[in-house]
């Protein structure tokens, strides 16, 4: 069944001005998104993965933080010419997130209920009593017991494992069409994150719902994802689907990332862990941002960024190594 | 706020010249700040019609010398400062350490003292005391510290027990330092900043009320130039001669404001995470 | 949440009691009440007279004992000026001083939380930059230099207002201004500074991603959260508009507490002013309660614990 394309990120940049210099956060990111999909975005802490996806909410911290350039086409729009009226209309209704920390996404002073019922409420335009219904319908899809009960608690009063699922009743309550998560699970403890993965997993094949999946874990890559991103210092370096990346990993830093991955029936003295730290980004080298802790260093990666090369059956990469002309 | 070296020049500078003045106010001043000229009263300032460059800043309704008598006023105003700030402050810090780390009853029975003294206003209990007392100087300086160890103890608390919690102080624990060691050791030291902070801070406050105290009459003896009294004096001359009140005045709010500032200065500076102004 | 109030009210008598001992012993230590009293000329025997009448003769027990009785039956002694039970007297004049804090809190509370908040949203703006001046000049100036800088331009200079009295609206501006100065300034940094801790936090990003409106989103998501600190420093300000009320009062010549208690000074009539000082306390104390309630109400948090 071909699928249309319900997103599309076309050259996205996204800087933080600030007083000791502008740091590109994000800088010339590009993916397209089917119908149905998941995709991961996956990288080190600083990447920038929060902030593209908080630009595509057009939710990027100000006054830092500006989008200077890029189209994001949702359903035929560029986003980033609606007015922030559109923008509230699409928020909640049509794109959705999950933040990192379930602890703090709820607000503390009111109820499960009110805060379940609320984007129903301004999006459907239905009287209270119905939101509540609804709101309890979607409790009850997240596999919250006894709704009637636990709506009318404070999150005070749950676990961690419970907030996160609250806070997934919350934002599909309006069934939006793309949903972002952003480390969904990062927050959890491990036996509760397998539970929340394959809840998420359900509720996508049962909606047709897209997704994009933050996360700075292969392994919730595996379950969840139909194809990845790969990204370093603000830009994505290899991008291809799962299959296809898990066995060929192309791009020195996904092959770097996946080396750090301890395997169970490998015996190593050491574990690898790739040398050097994460790159300033108010003071990028020139050429390819990998360049400090890349071991593959060509004369050309020094000097210029590297361009997209097709490197597979849409798989993609942002490497010298193999840009034909250079090998 | 423009800096040198980060230290902010304004209320660096402006509390400099206080402290210098209360110092060296007997060096200063042209006058002797009780010595009345009552021919040349109510002489405006040196600037304005009528005034000389006999008086600078003008004199008062005794003929008194405003300049000599805003430095001797800051002598008595550094005083009260200083004297309640360090006295009040290291009282407040004992009790606070003494009521956080050891606890239970103790530490119950300080903190219940603490919130019953701040639930008296200042003032009025200032008052009581001051009109018992008689007026002097010392006796500000006695009932100011009496109440005012309250409030270092109520923030500085909270310190401590959030202090007590840390890994360190089980480490010095297990190691077998005894608690009086730990608390001068350990705790103390690290509630310095904050008691630093709160002292700066608290110095504009203690000038205030001590001006307060005398502005009513129940601070300094009448004859004393404490600024409080010399606003005090000269309410009734406002409407004509208004370098009586706007002298003084101005001394109070430059040198809280600066103390102010300061103090949230260090804040900043010992702790970047605070956000206030 | 009736475990929460019933505990919360015990500690209040709890403190009630507490401050009138610590009132009873500071009277004790600070001198001799019968000093104040007696004219020049009194004899020996006067004074001894007078102890009597008083009950200073007695032990110090027996005195706080008495003490503490009578201020439970209400009686807080007769005042040596009026010669008419103190509390009498403090009823009498009562109503002023409410008028004028009640004016007071609210100039406080509509200029300085708004102007707080806005600051918060437009951090880094104009607005903010003026409204931080404003609020550290407002906790630098002393209330009496206050209300005389006001009177000097308003009264003298610019013959708008009265200079002093009670009568019409026109009366009560300037002292209501002066009295509210301190705290507008206090409410605005603290209302600005809880709300841009609030406006960082993941909750108020959920909301703008469930896509709530954004003056809902400061107004309900962020404002209810920021408000608890600020309710907090409003039963706490209720001790500086007493303060404050003494100098107001004298400056404007309102005829309430504040100006009675300085009356009191110049008539070294301390059972007066010991009067006031317990009274307002209590009313302190009764304040600081209903603020705990009230905290209950709207932070589920504290019901629980």
């Amino acid at each position: 069944m071909k699928s249309k394309t319900i997103l599309e990120v076309k050259d996205l940049k996204t800087y933080f001005f600030t007083r000791h210099g502008v740091a590109k956060a994000v800088d010339g990111v590009s993916f397209r998104l089917k119908e149905g999909e998941a995709l991961g975005l996956v990288g080190e802490s600083g990447c920038g993965k929060s902030i593209t996806c908080l630009s595509i909410l057009k939710l990027v911290p100000q006054p830092a933080g500006r989008i200077v350039g890029g189209k994001i086409i949702f359903d035929g729009v560029d986003l980033l010419s609606n007015s922030e009226k559109e923008m509230r209309d699409i928020r909640g209704r049509r794109i959705s997130m999950i933040l990192q920390d379930p602890m703090t996404s709820l607000n503390p002073l009111f109820t499960i209920g009110e805060q379940v019922a609320e984007p129903i409420i301004i999006h459907q335009k239905i009287d209270r009593a119905r939101a509540w219904e609804k709101a309890k319908e979607m409790l009850t899809l997240v596999k919250i017991q006894s709704p009637e009960v636990r709506m009318m608690e404070y999150p005070h009063q749950m676990s961690g494992g419970m907030r996160q699922r609250i806070v997934g009743a919350m934002v599909l309550s309006c069934q939006p069409d793309l949903l972002i998560a952003d480390e969904p699970t990062t927050s959890l403890d491990v036996t509760i994150q397998a539970q929340f993965l394959r809840l998420l997993k359900e509720i996508q094949e049962r909606s047709n719902l897209s997704m994009i999946v933050v996360t700075h874990d292969f392994g919730i890559v595996a379950k969840v994802c139909d194809r990845l991103a790969v990204m370093y210092a603000g830009k994505i370096v290899e991008y291809a689907g799962i299959r296809e990346l898990f066995n060929h990993p192309t791009h020195p830093y996904t092959k770097a990332l996946m080396d750090s991955i301890p395997k169970m029936d490998v015996k190593v003295d050491r574990l690898y862990s790739i040398e050097g730290q994460p790159p300033d980004l108010r003071n990028l080298p020139p050429g390819c941002n990998f360049v400090p802790r890349c071991s593959h260093v060509m004369e050309i990666c020094e000097k210029e960024p590297p361009g997209e090369s097709v490197v597979g059956d849409g798989h993609t990469v942002s490497c010298w190594l193999s840009c034909p002309k250079w090998n | 706020m423009t800096a040198v070296k980060g230290i902010p020049i304004f209320p660096t500078l402006v509390l400099s010249i206080f402290i210098f003045s209360g110092i060296f106010a007997g060096f200063l001043a042209p006058y002797d700040p009780v010595e009345n000229h009552i021919n040349e009263a109510l002489s405006p300032p040196a600037w304005q019609e009528g005034g000389t460059t006999k008086y600078l800043l003008g004199t008062d309704h005794l003929g008194r010398d405003m300049l000599s008598r805003l430095l001797y006023g800051a002598t008595v105003s550094l005083r009260v400062g200083f004297i309640v700030v360090f006295v009040s402050g290291g009282t407040g810090a004992i009790l606070a350490i003494l009521a956080g780390f050891i606890g239970g009853w103790v530490g119950m029975a300080i903190m219940r003292l603490t919130d019953m003294m701040l639930s008296i206003p200042y003032l009025l209990i200032a008052i009581v005391m001051a009109v018992l007392m008689g007026p002097s100087v010392n006796n500000v300086i006695i009932i100011l510290v009496v109440l005012g160890w309250t409030q270092y103890t109520r923030v500085l608390h909270s310190e401590v027990l959030r202090i007590k919690e840390a890994d360190f102080i089980q480490l010095a624990k297990v190691a077998g330092c005894s608690k009086m060691r730990i608390m001068l050791r350990h705790v103390f030291p690290n509630i310095v900043n904050t008691l630093i902070i709160l002292g700066t801070l608290n110095l504009g406050q203690v000038i205030i009320m001590e001006a307060s105290l005398s502005f009513i009459g129940a601070g300094v003896p009448p004859i004393f130039p404490a600024w409080g009294r010399m606003l005090a004096d000269g309410r009734q001359y406002i409407t004509f001669a208004w370098w009586l009140c706007v002298w003084p005045g101005l001394a109070i709010l430059l040198v809280v404001l600066s103390c102010n500032l300061l103090g949230d200065w260090i804040r900043v500076r010992f702790d970047p995470k605070f956000r206030q102004i | 949440m009736q475990r929460y109030i019933l505990k919360r009210v015990a500690l209040a008598i709890l403190c009630v009691i507490g401050v009138i001992t610590i009132v009873f012993l500071l009277v004790r230590i600070s001198g001799d009440p019968v000093a104040c009293m007696m004219p020049p000329e009194a004899t020996r025997q006067d004074w001894e007279a007078a102890r009597k009448i008083l009950g200073l003769d007695k032990p110090l027990y027996v005195q706080y004992w008495r003490f503490l009785l009578g201020v439970s039956r209400c009686d807080f002694g007769n005042s040596i000026k009026f010669e008419k039970p103190c509390l009498d007297i403090f009823i009498e004049k009562f109503p002023n001083t409410l008028l004028l804090g009640t004016v007071a809190m609210f100039f406080s509370i509509f200029i300085g939380i708004p102007v707080g908040i806005l600051s918060a949203v437009k951090v880094g703006g104009k607005f903010d930059n003026f409204s931080k001046i404003f609020a550290m000049l407002g906790q630098a100036m002393p209330v009496f230099w206050a209300g005389l800088m006001l009177i000097l331009v308003f009264a003298v200079r610019l013959k708008l207002l009265p200079v002093a009295g009670i009568g019409t609206w026109r009366h009560v501006l300037m002292p209501a201004f002066t009295l509210g100065w301190f705290f507008t300034a206090a409410l605005l940094r603290l209302s600005r500074s809880t709300m841009l801790d609030v406006l960082d936090s993941e909750y108020v990003k959920m909301a703008r991603i469930k896509g709530v409106p954004e003056t809902l989103v400061i107004l309900k998501h962020a404002w209810k959260n920021a408000s608890i600190p600020v309710i907090s420093l409003a039963a706490l300000n209720f001790v500086f508009l007493i303060n404050g009320t003494v100098i107001t009062e004298m400056i404007f010549a309102w005829p309430g507490v504040g100006r009675l208690v300085v009356d009191s000074i110049y008539a070294r009539d301390f059972p007066m002013i010991q009067a006031c000082a317990l009274i307002s306390s209590f009313m302190y104390v009764f304040a600081n309660l209903i603020v705990d309630v009230i905290y209950a109400y709207v932070d589920p948090r504290i019901r629980y614990q």
